[in-house]
């Protein structure tokens, strides 16, 4: 870049520039990751510099678009239709059709550039500090630029081509990121395991492209000048009441097959846990805001197609409503069996991106979407303090029951971050997670879904009482294991503290400001305040308003720019086909907020932390061995401040109630059937096809087919032999056979002849 | 079709230029091994040379008609010409095979495989290279005929003598197999020769007149291309040569093997057979696409059965082009282009993935999967190289390999008029389980061989890549990684052509 | 005319040299044989180009002679080739073409 003079620095601001070049996000750390792999190892930092440099270059563009959509969603005024920021460039051709790289900047895509933007640049400077002195530090460097160039690619994509890129990417990287330290055959069957089962989702992305640009491809080249692979195309396209329901249907599952498989919606989770393999940072960024969310976000973008092809907000449940409802349950029962603390994280990610496309699901995109934004900061926040207990306090341990507890001591910060997290994640008011999760449950309920509220609500009781177990087991009680200052093996060498201490600044600082917006980001959309707190409603939804195009714009940038609207309450979009215009974007209600429903909620949250914290303190402080007799009045003692009585009832209806009911054979029955019965399907069928490859290669390639070769082969030969010893090699005979031929030729000859 | 003769000299230079070098071979010293690689450099780079001077001066505006056209009398007898041009069709493929043998040129200066002898194995190669170029630019069916044929002897001669073990059954078998093709393949050219009046032997009249054959007929005389092109794709169930072949071939001949001589079959469809019988190949398309998709899923699980590296390779090419051979058979200008990109992304990956072989195998003596392993700590640049193609070979978007696979499958579902839409569309969402098996396999093969810890080899002899191995690899990658960025760099040209290939078919 | 006699004498060099290359062993009379069988086809030529009044026997005839001529160079080249390398000529212990 040269330099600018200041009018120039100005002018950006004014005319949209950031919104303009926000393309300009995924190929800053696109190249960033070309530079760490060509010259990274001889950096003074080893690469580790150009990393965070380009993503947080990101960032700022992400930031600039985000402030700068703001404002044109502020110019537009409340009712008329936000036209998205679209440039595309000619990329490839076929069949005498062009089609075009570009991107598509609206409301979501600026919200989720920018939290993958932010997430991504916090995670690199945890990074530094984490995986300082790594065997392959440039390499995870370079893998991890690449990674969020992949996300934001896909955020930006205009078309389905460039989202399938960006998603396909991230596929590769998490497949090097979960395979990090590759030596351990665990960890690299792990990475293969992510990339195999995220894949075979993907081929629902492929036949769904495809179905999808067939069937609209005409319809939006004349009606739009945009291929099928556009997404606003799509979008309109969908709306429009021209696509036949069967195939739009078609499409949507073979869509959704691929969402399922990305975000670890059931039965394709089983990945998701095992990608714990990878070095924590890694789980942060692919839990949050990038990789994960990538289904969810699919969904979200092509939210017309979904819509229509799964008819939401229809009589019915739905596809996407079903498997998400199964999604949370099955994934908050297994938390509670595990005793590795990313897992527990890992399963609550699972629930919770069952949560968002719950909402999907259930007509409330804007509650999904602002879910998306407060979940990547809370999680980003629970897996960075995992990895910083880790880091300095267990030993490069996770496993909450052997080489944690007590650590709240030693580790203000990370304790104040985790519990902070914690209770944004249960919903508690006024975190964050509170006004993104209670109104997806809340707007499912106000969709008429009544039992899918329930489920939501059950699912909220599941997380509150998990998370308060883990959060038991690491930071109260005793210290056990590694935090106790046993030294299990020789893998503290790094570090000259005995003991379990706080992390450095670059470890504690991302933490902290991941924690003060778990605290926050809820009052970006705070509903319980009244209208005026929408601000994400405001910015990010689409307004489902009837627009009619005109082309214009310089070539090779296609502006639609709208001309007419009609009113916005009492659009028909989505219900009905738009007439003289296209509709981007479906009519959805939005719940009235209430706080007797939230109270409800909140108050069911309540009783799981109260009812999980009473029974791990008991259960788990009474099986610490220096405390046998004297367990019960000291396991009261500990916990402390809330409920003193019943306690001997309490322990009593755990053992053999609650524990044994819910905890025991239901959790692990489902922890069974993930392992045993869909992983067993998985490796079942990998076993079969190995089976068949091996009967078809030896059986059918070896000896039929290519027996069948070799047989012509055998007959050529034999006819060879049969009459090889008429070749007898010698001048004479060779001679009489001649004149003998010749003879008979000569008969032959007269007898015809006569 | 339009015919721009300017330049015509220059496809006949670039074609024979081997020939030249071949000469001057056969006059150096067998001692000199020195002079010996010098010759065959020189002419690899000379023939380069002219293939760049024809890539500036070819007209892209006009893709789709021949150019550098030269018309001469050649066996009036028989009404044969020397007829030769290019198209954007041909155009990469031509190239692609100049370069392809430069830089297995550069690769042998380092590596002659054993028994040695590199004048003969040079002169072989220089050969090759002349019959793989002149079938590009034939457009007679006799000369095309000639030059398809001229490849098979010296890749014989290649695998015979300097391939592995079991070497003379497999050349034997490559030639045979391919030489039953031929024989049919020729019997149909002849057919098509005389149903048209047996005027001209030229493939742009025959795509003129042979519309006029009665179907019954055109069906028998595609039967006969079929096979002929069928066996050199190869195409389930004919490809059992292949993996043979691959496998005993030196690293040399697996490399052209895989990179150029695969696509003759697949270039004869969509030069010769298509156009010149378009009735007959709406009848057989289903066929094909069907014998594509079953190679596709057949291939994956080859590979799935192997414990041997190239062989695993090998397989992994009839899987590939069975996508290739998808993208023909909807006879649309979608699939066909996405056949034509996918011969050249082929090309470069796999032909990328058996130089790697080649490597391995010099390094550590075997290519038994099990005994591999920890190439990343042992030869970590060799393993990423590894890794960049398994990715671009399972078709990661991004690299070459996707632009030949996902729009083969996208016009899968919407094939040519005259066909039937559930059948393709079932072939369709087979062909995208495939990448699913592609990945499979690929990966598997990967986390077994780069990833873990290194299975006690006597360290001394594994190094990473050489000089020679960089030069020879890096414009590959390079374009593997370019074509996979800038799709257009070939759609641009292939697609006016296949478009004027396709008229038959309105499009 | 004496056609029928020279057809006869045709006809006994022929037998002849049939004769020759079966029987003989030795590679030199076989040569001569075959020479016997030309010769033969040449009368049988000139005496029915003699009777037909035509040239186009006359012209075979020489022509065979040429041929003949040649063929005889080349062949015993051939076996003056083989005797050097094996010290014989015998025709039975040439047998390394046998299939």
């Amino acid at each position: 870049m040269t330099l600018l003079a200041a009018s120039e620095i100005l002018s950006p601001l004014r005319d949209g520039w950031f919104l303009q070049n926000a393309w300009l996000a995924p190929l800053i750390p696109t190249i960033g990751f070309v530079l760490i792999i060509l010259f990274g190892k001889r950096l003074p930092k080893k690469g580790s510099e150009v990393g965070v440099l380009s993503i947080f270059a990101s960032l700022v563009l992400a930031s600039g678009a985000a402030w700068q959509w703001i404002q044109r969603v502020g110019d537009a005024g409340e009712e008329r239709f936000v036209s998205p920021v679209i440039r595309t460039w000619t990329w490839w051709q076929s069949g005498g059709m062009e089609f075009t790289i570009g991107q598509h900047v609206d409301g979501l895509t600026v919200v989720v550039l920018f939290v993958v933007a932010f997430i991504s640049t916090l995670v690199q400077v945890y990074s530094l500090e984490y995986l300082r002195g790594d065997r392959r530090y440039t390499h995870f460097f370079a893998a991890l630029t690449l990674f969020s160039a992949g996300m934001l690619a896909m955020v930006i994509a205009e078309d389905m081509i460039l989202f399938l890129l960006g998603w396909e990417i991230m596929g590769l990287c998490s497949f090097m990121l979960i395979g990090h330290w590759w030596e351990d055959g665990a960890n690299s069957r792990a990475a293969l395991k992510a990339f195999f089962t995220v894949r075979t989702g993907d081929v629902g992305l492929l036949v769904g492209i495809s179905v999808l640009f067939f069937a609209a491809n005409e319809w939006t080249t004349s009606n739009l000048g945009l291929s099928g692979f556009s997404i606003r195309g799509l979008s309109a396209w969908a709306l429009s009441g021209e696509p036949n329901s069967t195939v739009i249907l078609v499409a949507a599952v073979a869509l959704f097959i691929a969402a399922i498989g990305k975000s670890g919606q059931f039965p394709l989770h089983t990945w998701l846990p095992d990608a714990m393999a990878g070095p924590t940072p890694v789980s942060s960024l692919l839990h949050s805001s990038t990789m994960v969310v990538a289904g969810v976000f699919l969904v979200a973008r092509l939210y017309p197609v979904f819509f229509t092809g799964l008819d939401i907000l229809g009589p019915s449940s739905n596809l996407i409503m079903i498997v998400a409802a199964i999604t949370i349950v099955i994934a908050a029962a297994l938390a509670f069996v595990q005793t590795d603390i990313k897992r527990v994280l890992a399963y609550s990610t699972v629930s919770q991106l069952g949560y968002m496309m719950l909402g999907l699901g259930a007509g409330a995109w804007l509650p999904a979407v602002f879910h998306i934004f407060t979940h990547a900061f809370f999680k980003a926040c629970l897996f960075l303090s995992a990895g910083s207990i880790s880091h300095s306090a267990s030993h490069h341990s996770f496993d909450m029951k052997k080489d944690m507890g007590g650590l709240r001591k030693h580790m203000p910060i990370t304790f104040a971050a985790w519990t902070v997290s914690t209770l944004a994640l249960c919903g508690v008011f006024p975190f964050s997670g509170f006004f993104s999760k209670d109104e997806i449950i809340d707007n499912v309920g106000g969709n008429g879904y009544t039992f899918f509220m329930v489920v939501g609500l059950g699912g909220a009781f599941l997380t509150a009482a998990y998370m308060t177990r883990a959060t038991y087991l690491t930071f109260f009680g005793e210290p056990r294991g590694a935090a106790a200052g046993e030294h299990g093996d020789d893998h503290g060498s790094h570090d000259s503290h005995a003991g379990p201490h706080e992390s450095g600044i670059l470890i504690t600082a991302p933490i902290a400001i991941l924690a003060v917006l778990a605290i926050f980001s809820g009052l970006f959309n705070a509903t319980p305040f009244g209208e005026s707190w929408e601000y994400m409603k405001k910015w990010t939804e689409p307004r489902a308003v009837v627009v009619v195009e005109s082309h214009s714009g310089g070539p090779g940038e296609a502006f639609l720019v709208p001309t007419a609207e009609s009113g916005y309450g009492d659009s028909p979009c989505g219900t009905e086909t738009p007439k003289s215009g296209v509709c981007y974007a479906p009519q959805l209600n939005h719940a009235k907020f209430k706080w007797s429903k939230a109270l409800l909620s909140l108050a069911i949250v309540f009783v799981g932390i109260a009812i999980s914290w009473l029974l791990s303190a008991a259960l788990y402080g009474r099986r610490d061995p220096r405390l046998v007799g004297l367990t019960q009045r000291n396991a009261v003692a500990r916990a402390g401040y809330r409920l003193l009585t019943n306690k001997y009832y309490l322990d009593h209806l755990y053992e053999r109630g609650v524990v044994s009911t819910i905890a025991g054979p239901f959790a692990r029955g489902a922890y069974w059937f993930n392992q045993r019965v869909l992983d067993g399907v998985l490796h079942g069928v990998a076993r079969v096809s190995r089976t068949v490859a091996n009967v078809v290669y030896r059986d059918i390639d070896q000896r039929l087919v290519d027996g069948a070769v070799n047989a012509s082969a055998d007959a050529t030969k034999a006819v060879g032999t049969s009459v090889q010893p008429i070749q007898s090699g010698r001048v004479g005979h060779y001679g009489a056979l001649l004149f003998a031929t010749a003879a008979v030729a000569a008969l032959v000859f007269v007898i015809l002849n006569t | 079709m339009q015919m721009i003769r300017d330049n015509n000299w220059v496809l006949s230079v670039g074609t024979f230029l081997p020939m030249l070098g071949v000469i001057a071979l056969l006059v150096t010293p067998k001692a000199n091994e020195a002079a010996i690689k010098m010759v065959a450099l020189l002419t690899s780079v000379a023939t380069v040379i002219i293939g760049i001077f024809t890539l500036v001066n070819f007209d892209f505006d006009q893709a789709g008609a021949m150019q550098f056209v030269a018309q001469t009398d050649w066996i009036p007898v028989i009404k044969s010409t020397y007829f030769i041009g290019v198209d954007g069709i041909s155009l990469p493929l031509y190239l692609l095979s100049m370069v392809v043998t430069l830089l297995v040129v550069i690769y042998s200066l380092d590596h002659i495989p054993s028994p040695g002898n590199p004048k003969a194995f040079f002169i072989l190669m220089l050969i090759l290279q002349t019959g793989m170029a002149g079938t590009f630019i034939a457009q007679d069916l006799i000369l095309f005929f000639v030059f398809f044929e001229l490849v098979l002897l010296p890749m014989y001669f290649m695998i015979g003598v300097w391939g592995g073990e079991q070497r003379q059954y497999a050349s034997l078998k490559f030639f045979l197999y391919t030489m039953f093709g031929s024989a049919l393949m020729l019997v149909a050219f002849l057919a098509i020769f005389f149903k048209t009046g047996a005027e001209s032997f030229a493939i742009p009249y025959l795509v003129e007149n042979g519309g006029g054959i009665a179907k019954n007929v055109q069906v028998w005389i595609f039967a006969g291309m079929f096979i002929g092109f069928a066996v050199k794709v190869p195409m389930f169930p004919f490809h059992t040569w292949l993996p043979d072949a691959h496998t005993q071939a030196p690293t040399q001949g697996s490399v052209i093997l895989a990179a150029i001589l695969l696509k003759l079959g697949t270039y004869g469809f969509v030069r010769i057979a298509i156009p010149t019988l378009p009735d007959a190949a709406i009848e057989w398309a289903p066929w094909i696409g069907g014998l594509a998709v079953v190679g596709i899923i057949y291939g994956a699980f080859g590979c799935l059965a192997q414990t041997d590296m190239k062989r695993l390779i090998a397989f992994s090419s009839v899987a590939h082009m069975g996508f290739v051979m998808l993208g023909i058979s909807t006879l649309t200008s979608f699939g066909v282009n996405a056949a034509v990109f996918g011969m050249v992304a082929h090309g470069l990956i796999t032909g990328m993935l058996f130089f790697i072989a080649g490597s391995v195998k010099e390094r550590y003596h075997t290519l038994e999967i099990a005994k591999l392993g920890g190439m990343l700590t042992q030869v970590p640049r060799l393993g990423w190289i590894l890794g960049l193609c398994s990715m671009a070979s399972l078709g990661l978007p991004g690299l070459a390999g996707f632009w030949g696979e996902f729009p083969a499958i996208l016009s899968a579902y919407n094939p040519a008029d005259g066909l039937n839409v559930s059948v393709y569309r079932t072939y369709m969402v087979i062909a995208a389980l495939g990448t699913v098996f592609a990945a499979a396999y690929l990966l598997w093969l990967y986390q077994r061989t780069a990833f873990g810890t290194p299975k006690g080899h006597d360290h001394h002899d594994v190094h990473d890549v050489t000089t020679y191995e960089w030069v020879a690899w890096l414009p590959l990658l390079v374009a593997i990684v370019a074509f996979g960025v800038v799709p257009n760099l070939l759609f641009g040209v292939i697609d006016p052509a296949v478009q004027e290939t396709l008229r038959a078919f309105g499009g | 005319m004496l056609t029928s006699q020279f057809l006869l004498l045709g006809a006994i060099l022929f037998c002849i040299g049939v004769y020759g290359v079966i029987a003989r062993k030795n590679a030199v009379l076989v040569l001569m044989s075959i020479e016997l069988i030309l010769n033969s086809v040449n009368i049988n030529l000139l005496a029915f180009a003699l009777r037909n009044g035509s040239a186009d026997g006359h012209t075979f005839a020489l022509y065979i002679i040429a041929v003949a001529a040649a063929e005889v160079g080349v062949g015993l080249a051939m076996v003056l080739l083989i005797y050097r390398n094996r010290r014989s000529i015998g025709l039975d212990e040439l047998s390394e073409m046998r299939g």
